[in-house]
């Protein structure tokens, strides 16, 4: 092989995949043989297989949303190949090896060096002097009883608590990228938090991603039995490149009496070129159910990748006095489009929600917040209350705001606010005349209004989210 | 006091400058040297605020002829935020709001700033924190003003007094107060007044921009200019500012016409 070939595959991010794919991917293309032969490889018992089949019959009777405020072209859903065997990452052997140009941004956003190295492919003995911390974080788990692991791996070792759950909150019929999501998900991650358990540190995927990437359709399933508390995060602020462009993951909650999930992202992924080319398209499905007398389930999200997000983390408020709360902030640069938000469905009596939501657009980028609140008719008491602020970061870019309310009960009460602002010369002129540049003066700025949203973010994760926002802006002012 | 003898701080010389393409001043001379009070007053749009404006480097003004130099160096070839290091001031007319950012936030990160530009020490937030509070006391602010967002609710005379706040903590050689005293009741000018007055000494000066000579009755000017139409058109004493406010300034565009 010659040295620039090497040098090519060597490289971590971009292309660093170098297991043969013609052996180990099904051709292009969707039909009951491509399930049937997923589930064949993965082994999974029939039900499984029943759980695709219908999901996808569904789905050819469905047609692609097009009520979201994003534009893009056709997708060809026969031109993807729905199947490739999971495949480890190419481990580096030292941070030496790792591309410059990313240890410059993990610099910048202030990741711990051996998280650095996770994320970058190198082996993490290697580091840690042969002591696994993923095997110790697992044990100190399972003395207590949580469950966690890939949702292959849950399929096979606890295919009761799978079958309960699955697709009890989001229904393969939902949407039509659910439906898609239910008939060819790969794989994803299960978690179980049994009865009375406080779950003794927060699970992050970053303990799992280290082997295995997940694939375009991950399938997240996360249960409290009563009483349980869990803070689940999802993702990291490192950059994260991937093949695909197609990403449509659905994740599920269910919290049972007295139950409390926190699930928070940060997602960075490829947002495509300055022109919005190549980016990831992310349709993602995400709901809570709070099915138990007061439960509670958080969302918080830090949206910063994607050419295009699709994305409304969603809370059925069936307890009564249950709660849901969605904090978010989606910032959009370039070429970039969001149309995000979430919906709260209040069914029981008592039941309040919070929704609070910052919209950052910069560059050409489009930036909707979409958010319904439902106030069902025996949801005696129901309160809701909602915040949505934009900032606009010079004059090229747009924000939107689409808020639903439907009340059936007239003892409910909800609450809803909006603000715009702008990043303009006068702002930046005030702070330079107190001798402060451009770049810290909008640092400071954005930073300020996303405060409400950081401070729900576990601490280290908010200062990597304030840096990422930063970086993420750089250049965009001036 | 005149002080024909103390260094010169600003000197403007022909100064011709526009916005969007439109002509606002029309040839400025304007000399401030160290010690001095100046006044600036004139009618509405006779282009005061945006001689404020031009000076601090606010991007949408255009120089189109002139120059000014300040400290011996040329003002207009600097960046806003270096002509505030460098020592040039300017208080607001209408100061923004900054929703989200702690008051305490800002002001030290303008403090650290202008510190830093200068050679000197930067404090840490509990350090600042005392000398903040210190510097307060001077204009009778209260600490809660500290935790507050940056300007965001401010009436309009504690968004002056936040103004010369910052004023006493950069410590500038030349400070422009735009219309310092609009917006601000009796006892709240005095304050703002005697905080000025406090802060003056032989190394700095101050450029008053204002419609009415009442702040002038607390801070002594030793030049009164009148404004018309872009250009300086009369320069006087302190008795000129009695005169204006006895008589209008048609007397003196009928002078200068």
């Amino acid at each position: 092989m010659s040295g620039a070939l090497q040098t090519l595959i060597d490289q971590p991010y971009k292309h660093g995949f170098v297991t043969d794919i013609e052996t180990d991917t099904v051709p292009k293309g969707l039909n009951e043989d491509v399930i049937r032969l997923i589930s064949r490889k993965k082994n999974e018992p029939d039900w499984l297989l029943e759980f695709r089949l219908s999901a996808y019959r569904h789905w050819l009777t469905m047609s692609e949303p097009e009520w979201p405020n994003v534009h893009y072209p056709a997708i060809d859903f026969q031109d993807i190949s729905y199947y490739s065997a999971p495949k480890a990452k190419k481990k580096l052997a030292s941070m030496d090896e790792v591309d410059p140009e990313l240890k410059r941004t993990f610099e910048k956003l202030g990741v711990p060096l051996h998280e650095q190295a996770a994320l970058a492919g190198v082996a993490v003995d290697v580091i840690f002097d042969s002591v696994s911390v993923t095997t110790t974080y697992k044990k100190k788990l399972a003395d207590v009883g949580v469950i966690f692991c890939s949702f292959s791996e849950a399929v096979h070792e606890y295919p009761e608590l799978v079958k309960k759950y699955l697709g009890t909150v989001v229904p393969p019929s939902d949407n039509f990228y659910a439906a898609l999501n239910s008939a060819v998900f790969t794989d994803g991650s299960f978690c179980f938090i049994p009865k009375g358990v406080k779950c003794p540190m927060e699970l992050s995927t970053y303990f799992r991603i280290n082997t295995q990437e997940s694939g375009q359709f991950e399938r997240t399933l996360i249960v409290a039995e009563e009483g349980a508390q869990v803070s689940y995060l999802e993702g990291c602020t490192a950059p994260k490149f991937d093949t695909n462009q197609l990403h449509a993951a659905v994740v599920e909650l269910v919290a049972l009496d007295n139950a409390d999930i926190k699930y928070s992202t940060v997602q960075n992924w490829y947002a495509g070129d300055e022109n919005g080319v190549g980016g990831i398209y992310n349709f993602v499905t995400k709901r809570g159910l709070c099915q138990g007398v007061n439960s509670k389930i958080s969302w918080t999200q830090v949206e910063t990748g994607s050419a295009i997000t699709w994305k409304y983390p969603s809370c059925v408020l069936l307890g009564d006095n249950s709660v849901g709360e969605f904090y978010s902030v989606a910032l959009t640069n370039h070429k970039q489009q969001a149309d995000t938000g979430t919906k709260m469905i209040h069914v029981g009596r008592n039941t309040r929600s919070t929704i609070i939501s910052k919209g950052i657009s910069a560059g050409e980028s489009n930036n909707s917040y979409r958010g319904l609140v439902k106030i069902g008719p025996k949801a005696e008491g129901a309160r809701n209350f909602s915040q949505c602020d934009s900032m606009l970061i010079g004059s090229r870019c747009g924000a939107n705001t689409f808020p639903y309310i439907q009340v059936q009960n007239n003892s409910a009460k909800v609450e809803h606010e909006a603000t715009t602002s702008k990043i303009g010369e006068d702002q930046l002129f005030y702070f330079a005349s107190r001798g402060i540049d451009a770049e810290e003066a909008v640092s400071m700025i954005i930073n300020g209004f996303v405060k409400d949203v950081f401070t729900q973010l576990p601490m280290e994760f908010a200062v990597e989210a304030g840096r990422l926002l930063g970086l993420k802006l750089e250049g965009s002012v001036g | 006091m005149t002080k024909p003898d103390s260094p010169v701080l600003l000197d403007v010389r022909g100064l011709h400058a526009s916005v969007a393409g439109v002509p606002i001043l029309k040839g400025i001379d304007f000399t401030v040297r160290a010690g001095e009070v100046h006044a600036i007053m004139g009618p509405n749009g006779s282009g005061k605020s945006t001689f404020s404006k031009v000076l601090a480097g606010h991007p949408a003004y255009e120089v189109s002829a002139g120059s000014a130099t300040f400290q011996g160096g040329d003002l207009l070839a600097l960046e806003a935020e270096e002509r505030a290091r460098a020592g040039f001031f300017l208080s607001f007319q209408y100061p923004i709001e900054v929703p989200g950012v702690a008051n305490a936030q800002f002001l030290r990160l303008a403090y650290n700033t202008v510190q830093g530009a200068r050679g000197k020490d930067e404090l840490d937030p509990l350090e600042f924190d005392d000398f903040v509070r210190e510097k307060m006391k001077l204009l009778e602010m209260d600490p809660a003003f500290l935790d507050r967002s940056v300007n965001a609710g401010f009436s309009g005379g504690e968004k002056k007094r936040n103004e010369i706040l910052q004023m006493a903590l950069l410590e500038p050689s030349l400070a422009f107060l735009d219309e310092t005293d609009s917006g601000l009741d009796i006892d709240a000018l005095r304050i703002v007044a005697h905080g000025v007055n406090q802060l003056r000494n032989d190394r700095n000066a101050v450029v008053l921009v204002t419609h009415y000579q009442r702040l002038l009755n607390y801070i002594t000017p030793d030049f009164v200019h009148v404004m018309d139409g872009g250009r300086l058109v009369k320069t006087g004493g302190k008795e000129l500012a009695l005169e204006l406010e006895a008589r209008g300034y048609d007397w003196i565009q009928k002078q200068a016409a």
